[in-house]
């Protein structure tokens, strides 16, 4: 257990990790990406209420997923950074920020042009959206952070607190975006529960969240690389290692 | 009999890309009064913080001092909407606690009797620099590191500052200090001259 | 950072006596609270904030009664946010720069109960005085006298919770230039859960409901910020002090 995370803790170990699975990682995700596109697109049957607008779901839904989970990945690096003082675990932080963002920022886009032909406005204040919408500002406030300080070795340390609280935080804001939609619930909007889903919409949405996971592992790691090339551009290992 | 209060061994300090001072190698013992000296931008402050646990700056090499110390820099935590008192009162630094009347006599052992009462942000610079240095003749710690603490003084105020060094050193404590004047300590002040360990 | 100084106790006896902690964090409390009313700006300008924003609601909406009784939670609760942000922009900005914060880090006791006093000092400065005045803001915007009550008990615990919370924003904000506008950005969706349990407690008060819920979800969250919030302040002040 101790070795696993020494190993995890070592950039020479980890970047080459990133090298090895990278290459076979990138063309499995886009194969399934595409496949589990033309299946949701073009094979799922089309919803008897909404048509063929809500195959958008098979972006929305898993970019909403996983971007709360990469909170999760991102604050628990944090937690690795402060405790172990582990300085790859700040920069995995730092390389999660950015694409947890990207992906929020999908999910929020994406509901918006799923919500226009299906309430019939951009922008409707249902709790998961305004959850998204919170989740999307606590990942800028983290990035902002980051950018603000001058000193990048504190600025890793603030963000990892910040995303720490952040997590605590979490839980109680979507708790409470639901308690304060299931009050004020307007009665123009009905959604179709997802529990009411049919299995043959539902693999291809399953698949699609799978992929999307995959999709942000195989980013986490080429921004991971990219920065150790950075930060590592004058480490005899590095040097070696790109002159092969 | 003295007691080491604070060894320095083999320290570097990094500042950014630029090392500032390298193998820095000195001990404190009870009784002795030390003097950092060199240019500005040596790296006086950068050390006598890293000492204090304040450090700002990349630190390697190993510090090791004694709890019981008091450190006072260029920003001397004094409130200017406070009194002299009060300020001495609270002091964040929790050191000693002191009473009234013992801040009072601190006060007037740096010849500030009268002034008690005063807000800081009235007084003169040197007169603010003898508040903070009233800390000095309060319950305070073994080891004092102290940041440029004849700054502003005047003639008085040096003398006073250098006969309560000698008799914090008399009473078994030690001092570390930065400065650009030579003190008037005779035989009793040891120079440690960071000129030396310039990095560069 | 790689600092391998090791603060390693040695055996040299303290000449010092011990610090009596509640002494300590009374003076420092008194400290906190001489130097809020020397400078009644401090005090006085979120209360003159709170009501211009007040005011700037009837003119923006309209002086419809009706519409402005059924907005009134909502606004004050949204006005009360906005000047707990400034005082919390304010908070450790003195203290950083005098030196004070770095004294406090090397008082003897931890750092998280160490600031506790200029938190409490701060909470009786703006928030209680905030809480108390808010029934007279709320009469402008219709407010039923009635629910105020609900209206105190909910800011008095809402604006400590606020603080608490954006203090370890200020926390982390208080060594960067112009940290103001990131301090927003960094908490005010931390602030979600508490406007909307304030709102609701207020919106029950006011329709014949039953604020208890509401009011009890706010004390838990007074518990939790309490217990988490000191250390997380005193872990982003270690950051900003570079320690």
């Amino acid at each position: 257990m101790w070795r696993i995370i020494h190993q995890f803790g070592s950039p020479p170990w980890v970047y080459r990790f990133c090298d090895r699975v990278i290459p076979w990682l990138l063309p499995l995700t886009m194969l399934a990406l595409v496949v589990g596109s033309v299946w949701g697109l073009l094979y799922a049957p089309t919803d008897y209420k909404q048509g063929d607008s809500y195959r958008i779901i098979y972006i929305h839904v898993p970019t909403a997923v996983v971007s709360l989970a990469g909170y999760y990945v991102m604050a628990f690096a944090g937690l690795v950074s402060l405790v172990w003082r582990i300085k790859l675990a700040d920069t995995a932080m730092r390389a999660a920020a950015p694409i947890g963002a990207a992906f929020t920022a999908v999910a929020l886009i994406t509901g918006a042009i799923w919500g226009k032909p299906t309430w019939g406005a951009w922008w409707v204040w249902d709790a998961r959206v305004t959850s998204m919408l919170i989740l999307f500002f606590l990942y800028v406030g983290v990035i902002a952070l980051f950018q603000a300080y001058e000193n990048k070795a504190v600025a890793a340390r603030a963000c990892a607190i910040l995303s720490l609280v952040g997590t605590v935080n979490i839980p109680i804001i979507y708790k409470s975006v639901d308690w304060w939609y299931s009050l004020h619930q307007p009665a123009s909007i009905k959604f179709t529960g997802e529990s009411a889903i049919d299995a043959s919409m539902l693999y291809p949405l399953l698949g699609m969240i799978v992929t999307f996971y995959a999709l942000f592992a195989l980013l986490m790691m080429l921004n991971l690389r990219q920065m150790l090339t950075e930060e590592h551009a004058r480490s005899s290992w590095l040097v070696k290692r790109l002159a092969h | 009999m003295s007691e080491t209060l604070l060894s320095v061994s083999d320290v570097s300090i990094n500042k950014g890309l630029r090392q500032l001072l390298r193998g820095v190698d000195f001990t404190v013992k009870s009784g002795e009064i030390w003097q950092l000296r060199g240019g500005n931008g040596v790296g006086k402050t950068s050390l006598l913080r890293a000492m204090a646990g304040l450090a700002r700056v990349e630190v390697f090499g190993a510090i090791n001092r004694c709890e019981d110390m008091l450190y006072s820099g260029h920003a001397t935590a004094l409130k200017g909407a406070l009194s002299a008192r009060d300020n001495l009162l609270s002091h964040p630094s929790g050191m000693g606690m002191p009473t009234s009347a013992e801040v009072d006599e601190a006060l007037g052992r740096v010849k500030l009797q009268g002034y008690e009462e005063a807000k800081a942000g009235r007084l003169s610079a040197g007169q603010k620099r003898r508040v903070a240095l009233a800390r000095l003749f309060l319950p305070s710690g073994r080891l004092w590191l102290l940041d440029e603490p004849f700054t502003a003084l005047d003639v008085l105020g040096v003398k006073i500052l250098e006969e309560r060094f000698i008799e914090h050193a008399d009473a078994g404590g030690a001092v570390v200090f930065t400065s650009h004047q030579p003190a008037d300590l005779g035989d009793r002040l040891n120079l440690l001259n960071l000129e030396q360990f310039s990095g560069e | 950072m790689a600092n391998e100084s090791s603060r390693q106790a040695s055996n040299v006896s303290s000449g010092l006596p011990e610090l009596n902690l509640s002494q300590f964090l009374w003076v420092q409390t008194r400290r906190h609270l001489g130097l809020l009313i020397a400078s009644p700006g401090e005090i006085v300008n979120p209360l003159l904030f709170f009501l211009l924003v007040v005011i700037l609601f009837p003119l923006g909406l309209g002086p419809d009664p009706e519409q402005l009784s059924l907005l009134a939670p909502g606004i004050l609760w949204v006005v009360a946010l906005l000047a707990n942000l400034m005082i919390c922009m304010r908070l450790f900005v003195d203290d950083f720069e005098d030196g004070s914060l770095e004294q406090l880090a090397m008082a003897p006791l931890p750092l998280a109960v160490a600031v506790v006093p200029q938190l409490l000092a701060s909470w009786l400065a703006s928030g209680v005085i905030l809480s108390l005045v808010s029934p007279l803001f709320g009469l402008m915007l219709g407010f039923p006298l009635a629910a105020a009550p609900t209206l105190v008990a909910s800011l008095l615990m809402g604006t400590l919770i606020m603080l608490l919370v954006g203090a370890i924003g200020a926390a982390l904000t208080v060594g960067i230039q112009r940290g103001g506008i990131l301090l927003a950005l960094l908490i005010l969706p931390l602030y979600v859960p508490i406007l909307i349990a304030g709102t609701r407690a207020l919106e029950e008060a006011t329709s014949q409901g039953d604020p208890m819920v509401a009011l009890a979800l706010l004390g838990a969250g007074v518990t939790g910020g309490l217990v988490l919030a000191p250390v997380a302040i005193a872990a982003g002040l270690r950051v900003s002090l570079e320690l």
